[in-house]
């Protein structure tokens, strides 16, 4: 099996993943919290400082979800490929920082904002936009990684 | 600042709870779709829209929504989901992630809209 094969499909939690099975330990819950609660409060902050209006294209959120996209993708090759010994990075890192950073309720919330404030094209842009950046984001994030780690 | 603190708690509750909720979903089926992730990120869009059509207090907003929507739903598991399905090999349920991810959470988010316009 390669690095790859071996890489979970959900980097919250795969229970196909031997360890990913038996980590339900209260300091796995513990870090995915605390983790959460630095994502969402700099989630907050950045929305906070870059506010949009109701028609306007949410570039906070945006610029939120491409860049957790993008981390994700560097910690997963990370997590998987060089550090692996370290069971709680990826919970706390992944499932919390990044999980608790990124949002995918908000982002449907605004498109829908946006064509309910007669802004149907800011609603379709920012929809395709954002899925088209974040997997990109998330494919560059694994691929520069492992170019950078396996030097 | 207490807002700050509102939705950092919302996030304390929120984000764990998404993994529980993954795990319990994995526990019941063993397709490599990513029924877990689907299912936080479509409630949580239920919940957002519901309270975001509701005349809801700041700090109900911070709680509720930046912090336990926010943290509950996720786009970078979405994505980098989609990234490894496509990787190894399963395109179909990539691109089955991404329409049925968009398509259930925005049909989630108009129904709590519409919910919430019904017990106004």
């Amino acid at each position: 099996m390669t690095e790859q094969d071996a890489a979970p499909v959900d980097p919250d939690v795969d229970l196909h993943v031997p360890s990913m099975r038996k980590e339900l330990h209260a300091p796995v819950l513990a870090a995915i919290s605390a983790g959460g609660v630095l994502g969402a409060l700099a989630r907050y902050a950045l929305a906070r400082a870059w506010p949009h209006p109701p028609h306007g294209f949410p570039w906070s959120t945006f610029v939120i979800n491409v860049t957790g996209c993008f981390l994700i993708g560097v910690l997963m090759v990370i997590v998987t490929e060089v550090v692996t010994h370290k069971p709680l990075l990826r919970p706390f890192l992944g499932v919390g920082v990044l999980g608790g950073y990124t949002t995918f309720s908000t982002y449907v919330v605004d498109i829908q904002r946006a064509a309910a404030e007669g802004a149907p094209l800011v609603a379709l842009t920012y929809l395709t936009l954002t899925v088209v950046a974040a997997l990109l984001a998330v494919y560059l994030g694994t691929v520069l990684t492992r170019a950078a780690v396996h030097r | 600042m207490i807002t700050v603190l509102l939705v950092a708690l919302g996030a304390a509750v929120g984000a764990p709870l998404r993994y529980l909720t993954d795990r319990a979903v994995q526990a019941r089926h063993d397709s490599v779709f990513p029924w877990g992730t689907f299912t936080v990120n479509v409630c949580g869009s239920l919940v957002l829209g519901f309270l975001t059509a509701l005349p809801t207090s700041p700090a109900a907003t911070a709680l509720l929504g930046t912090g336990f929507c926010g943290a509950l739903t996720t786009y970078s598991t979405f994505s980098y989901e989609t990234l490894r399905l496509a990787q190894q090999g399963a395109r179909f349920y990539a691109l089955a992630n991404v329409i049925a991810s968009l398509v259930a959470g925005l049909g989630a988010a108009a129904i709590g809209l519409l919910l919430a316009q019904a017990i106004k």
